[in-house]
């Protein structure tokens, strides 16, 4: 009875399905890593996942533990979006819009207008939330699925960012200005973790920010009015307006708020300097859809989404280090698009482990009725 | 094996002592049902009884832990729904499974579409539709897309599925839920046409009266345990429906007479536009509910009765006319002020409008007013523990039953139950407007007799109450007075005491208008 208690929780559950994506996807790696070249297979899928724990020494390791979650922070925050679309009913694709967007929004008044970090900050954030506005608005009024506008206004975002950032572009590269540079007073403060992973100065306030900021999507999914109504208009917008909520208004605010979280990760990667804006990129920044992948791994709870975030970042960072000689060089992002797909099925996963429960009650029972049978006959 | 004799022969299926145990829940108890060739069997049994752990294990969905299934005499094994539509059993489920965007005619052929080389063969399949269709009274339009036609028509439809795969024993689960008056009679008809041409049918109900107009023996049910089978020409209403509550069930409404108060709700010139058509669903109705009076409007579904409760408690825009209620203009007052005001609202549809299925029970007790500062802080956090103990208070004084108490979700609730918590979270707020709308469908006889308690209640403490019904046993007990809508009109003021189901079906359906006379005798006055 105990037993059968703790696989039927959700939480418990939500753990075990994710668990099992991961598994499924590193085997699937592992098989398409050994049709490529089987010699080199499994010590290939060894070095995604052991990341930077091949160096030795613990400081270059931590340093580039460093570089690790200094690409996750960006991840949980695009997670965090989708998650709290989600949450309401919404699927929220125009996360990479939002997120690229963002970035132009951040990089451009860092770099042209000269703008300290905390107003680059709050540019992207309001300037991808009015993204999340366009959808949403267009969703209550016009009865527009927010799936075409978010696809639609991805391009537009890519291609409105391309430009915006081609003002501030070294002349010999298609890759913005490094911050560094032009602007110390864009890069968002160290606040001393850069000592914590060995001098890395690409570790900011952003990564404590994202982890705040998960725990404060849980707290108002879960914890207050606001949440309480906008869970209610996601799962039944119907009851949600017989009992005189706004659900125009709540669509609208969340797909605002999903918005915001997306421009905020831009922010909180790109004024850490760590990496530039390629200005002739054609396709929209793959941190937005893994985004969708690690919101479900986590099971679509905000702080689950640190730990899976946390994974994909980290097997994303590892197949850098597969070894190119066996393999070409897009083999690190098969190999992590392929974990990260399956980490999709994570609902899959959680339905598949429900059947197989109910079955065994079922079983189980039937046993239990032959014994008290049997009993009451003798 | 058992002999088998010439007089079980004439079964076309027999459940033997069928047992079947679910952790925690004997579900069947050693449950015997036998259905005879060509006759009418309905199968009796409140919410829970456990009618549909019974169709599961016919229909090999659950194995039984005890007992034989025999068809025609002959033991059979029933591993899954294919080894039963094998045995000829056909099933039409209370909610359809029909693909909306499909005609009638691809919905029936699915699955078993007549194909030459791998192409589709529609034209037998329409002769053969249209055969069955002329032989037994199924009047459906085979080309029309099922999201285009009537629910009888739907159902009509589910039929002929059956009847394409020359089903013989055919199992009707709760088929009058949906219908309107005239399809129920409709579909007797038909229930009546098919056991003449040899079809076994099973009836699943718990509406007592369609039971004695159709059914030639009646099975009941009770908590799990077969209780009984019995002829239904020999019995009466009152017997069947103590065989299936255990206790003797009041079909009287009992209430004082009472002289009604001041107006509390006012209604002049009222028009709601339709969804569905250009004209409008609600034209120019006025009316008055008072306090201390239950006022039904009465009519056939889809008159505009839905529409005028929208636009009523604000849930869609009015296209003309003025609300005043307690003499306060809410023409154009949002759904929240209405509610804030004292206006509770029974909705027709408890699953799309009435609950959040995946919230809590608690949840959903607090939907009307999460908001007040019993459950909100000022800070915009909510009061757990406020909102277990106003639950829990409900739970008990309603006596909502569920699996886990506050924390159930309410997707998991009987339907009886989940009415029963909208109706304690609409009564909790004191309102002085009660609209309750179709408060009893699809219940057993035990909560449709506490629903009406309730109302009575309501109305006995000096609230209104406006109640829509389309159910005439319960337009014909329950209210002080009735209007009739037809085509989004009100025709009709009849007093329950004084009138007929005759001269309320004749409002009903169009045959008579009293308001037109009425309204002349104002203006000369």
């Amino acid at each position: 009875m105990n037993k059968e208690s703790i696989l039927k929780k959700p939480a418990v559950q939500a753990l075990l399905s994710s668990l099992a994506c991961i598994v499924l996807g590193l085997f699937a790696g592992f098989i398409v890593l050994t049709f490529i070249d089987a010699r080199g297979a499994a010590s290939a899928l060894f070095d995604i996942i052991r990341n930077f724990f091949r160096y030795p020494s613990a400081p270059v390791a931590l340093k580039y533990f460093g570089n690790t979650i200094v690409k996750t922070a960006p991840l949980l925050m695009c997670s965090l979006s989708i998650l709290f679309a989600y949450k309401v009913g919404l699927f929220n694709i125009g996360v990479a819009g939002q997120y690229a967007f963002g970035t132009g929004l951040a990089l451009f008044a860092a770099l042209h207008w000269q703008l300290p970090w905390i107003v680059c900050i709050l540019l992207a954030c309001v300037g991808a939330s009015l993204l999340g506005a366009i959808s949403g608005f267009l969703k209550s009024y016009c009865n527009v699925n927010e799936v075409i506008s978010g696809i639609m206004l991805n391009w537009l975002s890519l291609y409105t960012t391309n430009m915006m950032l081609t003002v501030v572009k070294e002349t010999t590269s298609p890759y913005t200005k490094n911050i560094v540079n032009v602007n110390h007073s864009a890069l968002l403060p160290n606040i001393g973790l850069d000592k914590l992973f060995n001098n890395n100065q690409y570790v900011t306030v952003a990564i404590p920010l994202a982890i705040v900021l998960s725990i404060l999507v849980w707290f108002v999914l879960e914890k207050t009015k606001f949440g309480y109504e906008l869970k209610a208009t996601g799962f039944n917008k119907h009851a949600a307006k017989y009992c005189g909520m706004k659900e125009k208004r709540n669509t609208i605010l969340t797909l605002i708020i999903a918005g915001a979280l997306a421009g905020l990760g831009a922010a909180m990667f790109y004024l850490t300097g760590y990496e530039q804006w390629q200005c002739t990129q054609s396709s929209v920044p793959g941190m937005g859809f893994n985004g969708i992948a690690a919101a479900f791994l986590g099971g679509l709870h905000p702080i689950g989404a640190i730990f899976s975030s946390l994974f994909i970042q980290h097997i994303t960072e590892g197949g850098a280090y597969v070894d190119k000689t066996l393999y070409c060089s897009q083999i690190s992002d098969l190999i992590s698009s392929i974990i990260i797909y399956l980490c999709g099925f994570v609902l899959f996963m959680k339905l598949a482990l429900n059947k197989w429960l109910a079955k065994r009650d079922e079983a189980g029972s039937s046993k239990d009725a032959a014994g008290t049978g049997k009993g009451g006959r003798s | 094996m058992m002999e088998v004799t010439l007089l079980e022969d004439q079964y076309a299926i027999e459940m033997l002592g069928i047992t079947k145990i679910f952790p925690g829940i004997i579900a069947n108890d050693d449950i015997t049902l036998q259905l005879k060739k060509g006759e009418i069997h309905a199968l009796l049994g409140e919410n829970g009884a456990g009618k549909s752990t019974l169709m599961s294990v016919l229909f090999g969905l659950y194995q039984p832990e005890k007992g034989v299934i025999r068809k025609d005499g002959k033991e059979v094994k029933i591993q899954n729904p294919n080894d039963a539509n094998d045995l000829g059993i056909g099933m039409v489920h209370q909610h359809f499974k029909l693909v909306e965007c499909f005609s009638v005619l691809d919905n029936i052929i699915l699955g078993v579409e007549p194909t030459k080389n791998g192409f589709l063969q529609k034209k037998e399949a329409r002769e053969k539709i249209m055969e069955l269709s002329e032989k037994y009274g199924l009047k459906v339009n085979p080309d029309a897309l099922i999201e285009d036609i009537t629910v009888g028509m739907q159902q009509r439809t589910e039929i002929l599925k059956m009847l394409y795969r020359d089903n013989e024993i055919l199992i009707f689960d709760e088929p009058t839920a949906v219908l309107t008056p005239q399809e129920i009679d409709e579909l007797m008809q038909i229930m009546r046409n098919l056991s003449k041409e040899g079809k076994s049918i099973l009836f699943i109900s718990h509406k007592l009266n369609e039971i004695m107009a159709v059914a030639d023996r009646c099975s009941v049910l009770r908590k799990g345990k077969y209780i009984g089978t019995v002829d239904v020409a020999n019995t009466t209403k009152e017997e069947l429906s103590r065989m299936m509550v255990g206790r003797n069930v009041e079909f009287a409404v009992h209430k004082e007479d009472k002289t009604p108060g001041d107006v509390i709700l006012h209604v002049e010139n009222l028009s709601v536009a339709s969804k569905i058509h250009k004209n409008d669903a609600v034209k120019n109705v006025s009316f008055e509910v008072r306090s201390g009076e239950i006022v039904c409007i009465a009519g056939i579904d889809g008159n505009g009765q839905t529409e005028l409760v929208y636009g009523l408690t604000g849930i869609e825009p009015l296209k003309a006319g003025t609300i005043l209620y307690k003499g306060k203009d809410i023409t154009h007052a949002s759904i929240r002020e209405r509610s804030i005001d004292g206006i509770s609202h029974i909705p027709e549809d408890r699953h799309k409008h009435g609950l959040v299925l995946d919230y809590s029970l608690e949840d959903n007790m607090i939907l009307q007013r999460y908001f007040e500062p019993e459950f909100t802080s000022k800070g915009g956090t909510l009061k757990r523990a406020n909102i277990r103990s106003y639950a829990n208070r409900l739970i008990e004084q309603y006596d909502v039953r569920s699996g886990q108490g506050a924390v159930t979700k309410a997707r998991s609730m009987s339907g009886g139950n989940q009415q029963k918590a909208i109706i304690a979270r609409e009564l909790d707020k004191k309102p002085d407007l009660l609209i309750a709308v179709q408060p009893t469908r699809g219940l057993d006889v035990g909560a449709i007799e506490y629903i009406h308690k309730q109302l009575v209640a309501q109305r006995d403490a000096g609230h209104a109450v406006l109640l829509v019904s389309l159910e005439l046993d319960e337009v014909m007990t329950v209210p002080d007075r009735i209007l009739v809508m037809y085509e989004g009109e009100i025709v009709g003021e009849l007093d329950p005491k004084t009138t007929t189901a005759e001269e309320l079906g004749l409002y009903m359906s169009g045959a008579k208008n009293n308001m037109h006379a009425q309204a002349g005798k104002e203006e000369t006055v």
